[in-house]
């Protein structure tokens, strides 16, 4: 008897199976990006300490009511490309002295009297009511962070000639660096993020 | 001409196939809820996503009125996050606990009053990391 050959597998096919998968996977595959706006929370109020009491000057109030009209210091209407602008004016007009007794020597504000008198003491203050929309209160939290960084990326390019976002990289990519903490540090110390954002008022 | 030699095509197309197969991730939470998630600028992507625990805010899929609350895979009520986060807790090691963070993924039509009391409870438990999940966009001019 003679013995069969076994015959070859064609693999023709292989390719277009391959293919197929590919595809399949390529289609279903979503790059999970998870990011958001990062904030962080107050402690838990203690009921035996009194908050400070801030000037009026020194606070920037931006209401956002259940309809999604924003509100500025009480008198303004503005649109949520206009609160970014506001907001960094009042963060660096500078027009007195700060915690430690000195001025603001990097502002570039109007220095007005009746604004903040100086970045470490300015707070923004974002007000709600229970029924505002999720949506709305993200683009404002936006537009008010923003405010800072674009803040920060100024004087980052002042002192370091280098934008605060490849700043924050690089101190991130080497932790052990201690010249590059301190930059950015420093950055940060000059536009702190004092943004508070308060509890929402009920309205009936 | 000479044909070009396609020989080595199946191998190129199983070796993508094969990096598409190890990078897919499955959704490992089924979201039982509807959800748009706003949009923003000013983003940070989490890093380490063993660190992070997920809270899922939306309108429930019956179409009935207020807002709803997942944990893991389940609908949840508020006082349920505390158990929640401490379970987080106890599931990472010691040094990597001031890292945690929470990560809010609420619907644009939701009411601040919801993710205030979501924020309230985290407070009471001193989970101040918090993150407003967003989709990235282009800064608004």
């Amino acid at each position: 008897m003679s013995r069969r050959d076994i015959p070859e597998i064609n693999a023709g096919s292989m390719a277009d199976i391959a293919f197929l998968l590919l595809i399949f996977f390529l289609v279903t595959t979503t790059m999970d990006i998870d990011a958001g706006i990062p904030r962080k929370l107050p402690p838990k109020a203690d009921p035996n300490i009194k908050p400070p009491i801030l000037k009026e000057k020194n606070v920037f109030i931006v209401n956002v009511n259940k309809d999604g009209v924003i509100l500025v210091e009480g008198k303004d209407y503005m649109k949520v490309n206009q609160i970014k602008d506001a907001a960094m004016a009042f963060l660096d007009n500078g027009g007195g002295k700060g915690k430690d007794g000195n001025p603001c020597n990097y502002c570039e504000g109007k220095r007005l009297e009746k604004s903040s008198v100086h970045p470490n003491k300015a707070v923004i203050s974002l007000q709600s009511s229970r029924s505002t929309k999720h949506g709305i209160y993200i683009q404002v939290t936006n537009e008010l962070v923003r405010a800072y960084n674009e803040l920060r990326e100024r004087e980052s390019q002042k002192l370091y000639k280098e934008s605060y976002v490849d700043l924050l990289a690089r101190a991130k990519k080497n932790p052990k660096n201690e010249a590059l903490k301190i930059k950015v540090e420093t950055v940060k110390e000059r536009f702190p993020m004092l943004l508070s954002e308060a509890e929402p008022i009920k309205i009936e | 001409m000479p044909a070009v030699n396609t020989a080595s095509l199946p191998d190129i197309v199983f070796m993508l196939l094969f990096f598409f197969m190890v990078t897919t991730v499955m959704k490992d939470t089924d979201l039982l809820i509807k959800q748009q998630i706003p949009k923003a600028s000013e983003i940070k992507k989490l890093e380490q996503k063993k660190l992070v625990s997920y809270i899922y805010v939306g309108k429930s899929k019956d179409g009935k009125f207020g807002d709803v609350i997942q944990l893991n895979d389940k609908i949840a009520e508020i006082k349920d996050i505390r158990n929640f986060i401490l379970d987080k807790r106890s599931k990472v090691a010691q040094n990597e606990l001031p890292r945690l963070t929470t990560s809010i993924k609420a619907d644009i039509k939701n009411e601040v009053g919801t993710i205030f009391d979501i924020k309230k409870e985290l407070r009471e438990i001193e989970a101040l990391k918090i993150n407003y999940s967003a989709n990235p966009s282009a800064r608004i001019q």
